[in-house]
């Protein structure tokens, strides 16, 4: 198989008319930056380092070079042939980031980022984690650039997911309960936002989401781009066309489903499908923010979010830490509004299901999170037929999630 | 000019710089923020902060988290807000502007916002996650109902930028003092005073207000050599909290102290005000 990081070049001709965001960061309308004024200048000093950094070939060469060997990409598509029998319909292909270095996709952004960072002179970096993947993505690429590293990761989630916790101190960050609120992803948010506006000189936010305000949710999309491209050039060695009749991913912030997504969405022929969480149901405790939520500001952007009729953010819920976030990426908002990326939802009960299904017909454990992009297979692939083709995005796999496997199975 | 803006030029021209205090609507209890407003009233701030309380409030430290909290606990709502100024109103002329989040108001709709709280007798608006690139729909909304609209210059804010925030604001520039929470420490003195030296010089358009840290009467002269005046957020809540927390205290002693504790901050002698 051809180095695929290497061949992108088919996706970016492709990209001639989606545009999104513009110069202030608004897709639609949402995004932008709605964040305190000692920010401002902050994030006017990263727009440009990154505008920088995008039009010099050294930083794409060494973001390449990490992403091949240190990562160990490109990451294989599989063709999973009996989950393919199981539907009964489309082939069904898994882009492979579970097998990425930390076990997630996170960790493409988390390089780019550090990249950035070390380019900009900071010393200093801090990063919001849910179920510890991007914190320890974040943990992981500080102590390869001998960075400090502090991770703030709601108290909650702590218990819950102890063993990536162990992992990041391990590497040599700090892990920093945010006691606040509830207790998870979206007070850890907090808690590293009022780091940042406390430590805006020396510090780097590395944002694990497409999230937050301009430029993260373009920026941190496009070092995720990486999946989609090599998917295309992927998809071409083993069929002959480089576009499937569906791409389908989970979405909590919704970084793994724009990386897969995004070299796609000039190709209308492609259908893009985002799995929400919808935790115990959408008429109970869920996390299905595009299905369920009304637009509104959190953490810096304007976009879909959970929320009261007075406009405080209420508590999501889901079996899977990484998507239990009551926001989504404004970019997310405006595919949906604009009706490019369908949008449905899959239970905790309906993830678990996924878990058994990809682990028994593949041999794949794969993340709680990730499992959320089963729910929606079966229909797809009879939809679709046996002369389609449906790729789903193995956005991480489930060794951290065993414990909560284990006891619902 | 607004009613603010009488009220800062009248302390400018006695020379003393003017004293906003800020607290939480709803806080420590529904039925308390309307005696609290006129207790630090008649302790002698010129304007008043009314904080709208959100769940997830980003710039704040743990006293004004903490007093959010505890109003959303009680379930205060966008109304109560209007209703707090316009009982507040029955008795006072004192400038009140209203301090809180974007997304509350998103979900009231910014024009209803905006005319409801001009109805109940507020001056102006502070917003600290809406810089002036987001603040389009607001800047009109809010003049049309004649608020004003307060914008924020922080240390690493540059000459240009304090100039454009300066043309943007009316009513004054919110100088914060450090780069921080509400409530951080006031470290390094001599930075906090050029920085607000520098945008002395800048701000021309406005009075210039300094804010974040300001715990006493001290702070209080010292920055304010630089500036129009001062506004004392989580010093109060403190205090707020503390004798509502102490059981041996009735309700007029709570009011006494917070009075007290006002005129301490703008005199430096408690005495007097008892």
């Amino acid at each position: 198989m051809p180095d695929a990081s290497t061949a992108p070049t088919v996706a970016s001709e492709s990209e001639t008319r989606y545009s999104a965001p513009d110069a202030t960061g608004h897709f639609g309308p949402y995004g932008g930056a709605f964040v305190p004024e000692i920010l401002v200048p902050v994030l006017e000093e990263l727009r440009e380092a990154y505008a920088e950094a995008q039009a010099d070939p050294a930083f794409d060469a060494e973001y390449r070079t990490l992403l091949r060997e240190y990562v160990g990409r490109p990451t294989p598509l599989s063709f999973c042939d009996r989950l393919t029998g199981y539907y009964g319909g489309a082939k069904i292909y898994a882009k492979r980031e579970d097998l990425c270095h930390t076990g997630a996709h996170k960790i493409n952004n988390t390089i780019g980022q550090i990249l950035l960072a070390r380019r900009m002179g900071k010393t200093r970096i801090i990063a919001e984690t849910g179920a510890g993947q991007h914190g320890v993505a974040t943990a992981t690429v500080c102590a390869k650039f001998g960075m400090d590293c502090i991770v703030f990761m709601g108290e909650e989630d702590m218990e819950r997911q102890r063993l990536n916790v162990e992992r990041m101190e391990l590497m040599g960050a700090e892990v920093r309960p945010a006691l606040s609120g509830s207790r998870t992803l979206k007070d850890a948010t907090n808690e590293a936002i009022r780091d940042w506006v406390s430590n805006p000189d020396d510090t780097f936010y590395i944002i694990g989401s497409v999230v937050g305000p301009h430029p993260y949710p373009m920026m941190v999309r496009n070092f995720h781009r990486v999946i989609g491209d090599e998917t295309r050039a992927q998809l071409h060695e083993h069929e002959g066309r480089e576009t499937p009749d569906a791409v389908v991913a989970c979405v909590g912030g919704g970084s793994n489903a724009m990386g897969i997504f995004y070299p796609y969405i000039d190709d209308e022929a492609v259908r893009l499908v985002g799995v929400e969480a919808a935790g115990e149901g959408l008429n109970g405790r869920h996390a299905a923010t595009l299905s369920k939520g009304t637009p509104g500001v959190l953490h810096g952007a304007m976009s879909y979010l959970l929320q009261d009729t007075g406009g405080q953010v209420e508590i999501a819920h889901s079996i899977s830490a990484g998507l239990d976030y009551p926001g989504i990426g404004p970019e997310h908002s405006h595919l949906k509004d604009t009706g490019r990326v369908e949008y449905v939802s899959a239970t905790d009960t309906e993830a678990m299901d996924g878990v058994r299904v990809l682990s028994e017909q593949e041999g794949i454990i794969p993340a709680l999170e990730t499992a959320h992009a089963m729910a929606p297979m079966q229909r797809l692939a009879r939809e679709i037929g046996p002369d389609g083709i449906i790729v789903f995005n193995c956005s991480g796999r489930g060794d951290k999630d065993m414990q909560t496997i284990a006891k619902h199975r | 000019m607004s009613r603010l803006s009488d009220t800062l030029a009248a302390c400018r021209a006695q020379g003393t710089p003017a004293m906003g205090l800020f607290t939480t609507n709803g806080f420590p209890h529904p039925d308390a923020t309307v005696p609290v407003l006129h207790a630090i009233d008649d302790g002698g701030a010129d304007f008043i902060e009314l904080g709208m309380p959100f769940s997830d409030p980003l710039a704040e430290g743990l006293p004004i988290q903490r007093s959010s909290a505890r109003a959303l606990s009680h379930g205060v709502q966008m109304d109560d807000a209007f209703g707090t100024v316009a009982a507040f109103r029955d008795d006072s002329d004192t400038p009140v502007l209203l301090m809180g989040y974007i997304n509350p108001v998103l979900q009231y709709g910014i024009e209803r916002f905006c005319t409801k709280a001009a109805n109940a007798g507020v001056d102006g608006l502070i917003l600290p996650d809406v810089p002036p690139e987001e603040a389009k729909l607001l800047t009109q909304h809010a003049q049309t109902a004649g608020l004003d609209l307060v914008f924020l210059i922080a240390p690493n804010s540059s000459d240009a930028r304090i100039q454009r925030v300066d043309e943007l604001a009316t009513g004054f520039v919110y100088a914060v003092s450090v780069t921080g929470l509400t409530g951080s420490r006031l470290d390094g003195r001599g930075a906090v005073q050029s920085y607000l030296k520098r945008a002395r010089g800048l701000v021309t358009q406005n009075p210039l207000l300094v804010g974040f840290g300001i715990a006493t009467h001290e702070d209080a002269q010292e920055l304010s050599q630089h500036t129009d005046g001062f506004i004392v957020g989580s010093a109060l809540i403190k205090e707020i909290e503390a004798c509502w927390d102490d059981d041996t205290l009735s309700d007029d002693e709570r009011y006494t102290r917070i009075r007290q504790f006002a005129y301490t901050l703008k005199h430096g002698d408690a005495v007097a005000a008892a």
